[in-house]
């Protein structure tokens, strides 16, 4: 059955990287849901963090074919109730639609959502939160002419308590055991 | 010539010492590895590396193919024989992409090759300069690891890299593109081998638990069967599996890219996998109670159909690459191990046993292919010559000491069947991607690799006018390599799907073909055509007591056909004897 995944990829700072992750879902015909990118806790190594909608058996098989390829430090695969997750959502509505009443108020409010800037013309409001949240917020704005809808991918941290950091040492001392090299 | 101690203290001069051209750095970091014979062919980009091998000649053996694709094959045969890397050298547009099948057909069958593309200069890339292309984003998907070098101080670590990346592992193609102006520019020069690289961890700690629990099953199991894969010869763990064989007395299948891992004439051989391979082996897959899988994948052309695969079967699967456990299917003990390692380690652990009875039923299936493909295809009294006794012959003639190379479709299918092994790495041949026109370049390259050693080389005639012109470089060098062209007039593995699958309607399969011995002549080939078969024996004598290479055409009954066939779709048990 398909379900929700998150893939949390560490990877090392090299050109052709995202190439080379995104080949591997297109080859299974994997729609990437989201996909965010930055640098890391630990200095000079990236996280992408790619939610993908598949089956348990194939995002595991993605799954070792990403840590396969070279500049790949590990990867991780999470169930939403594995991680916590956010993701920030930008609206532009029309300033004339919301200003009757108290609506806005109550909106912004009641979705813990904040205003970023008014103009004569329309209002930017931002909310951070899970997916359906920001649905709900989209779907109680857009009575009021929403102008533009804006969504990042997602961001996430583990709620496993071992860190990256444990298992780079792990890997390295792991590499430090050395049999022949097999092909010489 | 330099004598050995000068060579020596010109690479001690350089290492550190010099400032030299990246070209020159290049050639440098070749000879810091190893390497002394390159494949390639020049062009604008790559200029400067090539003007530069003509002071590395003392050194560098240079291979000029009649075509990129020539030099990608040549390379990775002369890995398959060596066990080192191949180099193959080619220029930035048209001569990078040349080589996309061959790096393609190395990735697929874990082949170690460094190539080196050339690119145009920094400034012009992304300009769709004159033969400019992304060969980085071209070959992704079909190397181990690629890298751009746009700085001349980055060709050593970056080629060093390559080497380990290549060679370690689960192996397989690399390649560095170096724009122009890296070549020219100048560096100070200083070479370390890599060892180590921390995203990358091919030295996997034993699985001692997993091997243990394998141990127990081996131990308890009743009809247990091994299939060894090209991991055993990567591995170089030949002699572990017939120690691991003997001991446990499990019989043995092979792979088509494992074959010559393990003796053909041993008593415990069973023979090939898959689609075109022994009727035993086949059908008692789905007996065995346990399956040990030893550095194999899987693949499709194994397992035939995967819902009825080994359902009787536990599956213990020792593999370098944790990417094939549970691909294709799944296994009850991952061994995510290099093959010799793991058998070193599960022999002591496994009792001495012996499974008469099992191994009787491999010999009743065995008497049963015998009588009704075998003796036929091999020993025909009448009708014309048959593929399937031409290699008997030659594997008898050559007493399984040749090194065997193939290309696509029928004629590796019958090479792979009727030749027995008897020395690891002897076969060449293009498993994964089943890329006709391989042989004539691979044999090549199998011969220039070993030149102890008498090299077979079997071509359809379809295979062999897809790089023909690598007779020009036998022509060049000399190669004494030796090409059995299997003429049938056809496209011969696809008529047989045609005459099994669609009717019998042979839609562009039918081949008219120019006179192969006149064209071996012009590239002053000694060649003959065979069609009598009294005369095929002494042909083939006469062919493998010439000194230098021979071509020897051999006319083939138009329409034979492999068997025994599994055909796609059906199980390995469904596997026929028969048309």
């Amino acid at each position: 059955m398909k379900q929700e995944f998150t893939i949390s990829v560490f990877t090392e700072d090299h050109i052709g990287i995202l190439g080379q992750i995104t080949i591997i879902l297109t080859r299974r015909q994997i729609n990437i849901e989201s996909f965010t990118a930055s640098e890391s806790a630990v200095k000079g190594v990236y996280l992408l963090t790619i939610v993908v909608n598949t089956t348990g058996e194939m995002v595991q098989k993605v799954a070792r074919q990403m840590e396969k390829l070279i500049d790949v430090l590990k990867v991780f695969v999470h169930t939403s109730d594995q991680i916590i997750y956010q993701e920030i959502a930008l609206f532009k509505v029309t300033t004339n639609g919301l200003m009757s009443g108290n609506v806005i108020d109550h909106i912004v409010r009641s979705h813990n959502a904040r205003i970023l800037e008014v103009s004569p013309e329309y209002m930017v409001i931002e909310k951070t939160g899970n997916k359906k949240e920001i649905a709900e917020l989209l779907s109680q704005l857009e009575p009021y002419g929403l102008l533009q809808f804006a969504k990042s991918g997602r961001v996430a941290i583990t709620k496993q308590v071992k860190e990256l950091n444990a298992y780079l040492k792990e890997m390295d001392e792991a590499n430090r055991y050395k049999t022949e090299p097999t092909f010489n | 010539m330099k004598t050995e101690q000068e060579k020596e203290k010109a690479t001690m001069e350089l290492n550190g010492q010099e400032h030299i051209t990246g070209a020159e750095a290049i050639l440098q970091c070749l000879i810091e590895e190893g390497v002394d014979t390159i494949f390639g062919y020049p062009g604008g980009a790559i200029m400067p590396v090539y003007d530069k091998l003509m002071d590395y000649e003392d050194r560098l053996r240079h291979i000029l193919t009649r075509h990129e694709q020539g030099a990608a094959h040549a390379a990775q045969a002369y890995a398959m024989v060596t066990g080192r890397p191949g180099i193959c050298f080619a220029t930035s547009g048209p001569g990078a992409t040349n080589l996309v099948t061959g790096i393609a057909n190395a990735f697929l069958d874990s082949v170690p090759v460094v190539f080196i593309t050339a690119q145009v200069v920094s400034g012009l890339i992304g300009t769709d300069a004159f033969q400019e292309t992304d060969i980085i984003g071209v070959s992704m998907p079909v190397t181990k690891w690629n890298c751009q070098v746009k700085k001349p101080q980055d060709i050593p670590e970056v080629i060093a890299k390559a080497f380990y990346i290549a060679k370690t592992g689960r192996p397989g193609p690399v390649l560095v593109d170096i724009t122009k102006d890296a070549q020219l520019e100048k560096l100070k020069f200083k070479y370390k081998k890599c060892d180590y690289i921390r995203s990358y961890n091919p030295h996997i700690p034993l699985h001692t638990k997993a091997i243990e629990s394998a141990a127990i099953m081996i131990n308890h199991a009743e009809r247990p069967l091994i299939l060894a894969g090209h991991g055993v010869l990567i591995s170089g763990a030949e002699d572990e599996l017939k120690a691991f064989a003997e001991k446990t007395g499990i019989p043995v299948a092979s792979t088509l890219l494992g074959l010559s891992g393990f003796p053909s004439d041993h008593r415990l051989f069973t023979g090939l996998l898959g689609m075109h391979g022994n009727y035993g082996p086949n059908l008692l897959t789905n007996e065995a109670d346990l399956i040990i899988a030893v550095g194999m994948r899987f693949d499709d052309r194994v397992t035939g159909n995967l819902k009825k695969y080994a359902k009787k079967a536990t599956i213990i699967h020792i593999e370098i690459d944790e990417a094939e456990i549970n691909k294709n299917i799944i296994v009850d003990v991952e061994i995510h191990n290099d093959a010799k390692e793991a058998l070193k380690c599960l022999i002591p652990l496994v009792k001495e046993n012996s499974f008469e009875k099992w191994i009787r039923e491999f010999r009743i299936c065995d008497k049963i292919e015998y009588e009704k493909v075998i003796k036929p295809e091999t020993k025909p009294d009448k009708g014309e010559i048959r593929m399937g006794e031409v290699v008997a012959l030659i594997s008898e003639i050559t007493k399984g000491e040749a090194i065997i190379v193939t290309d696509v479709g029928q004629n590796q299918m019958f090479a792979a069947r009727y030749y027995k092994f008897s020395h690891p790495n002897s076969l060449v041949t293009s498993g994964g991607m089943g890329t006709m026109g391989f042989g004539l370049p691979a044999g090549i390259g199998a011969k220039i690799g070993r030149p102890d050693k008498a090299v077979v080389t079997f071509v359809g005639d379809g295979g062999l006018q897809m790089t023909i012109q690598e007779m020009g470089t036998i022509l060049q060098y000399n190669v004494p390599v030796k090409i059995i062209v299997l003429n049938n007039n056809y496209l011969g593995m696809v008529r047989q799907w045609q005459d099994m699958f669609f009717n019998k309607r042979y839609a562009s399969t039918e081949l008219v073909n120019p006179d192969f011995v006149m064209i071996a002549n012009a590239y002053n080939i000694p060649a003959k055509k065979v069609s009598k078969r009294e005369e095929l024996k002494s042909s083939l004598e006469e062919m493998l007591a010439e000194d230098g290479p021979f071509l020897l055409d051999i006319v083939i009954e138009k329409e034979g056909n492999v068997f025994p066939m599994v055909e796609p779709g059906s199980s390995v048990s469904e596997v026929r004897l028969t048309y």
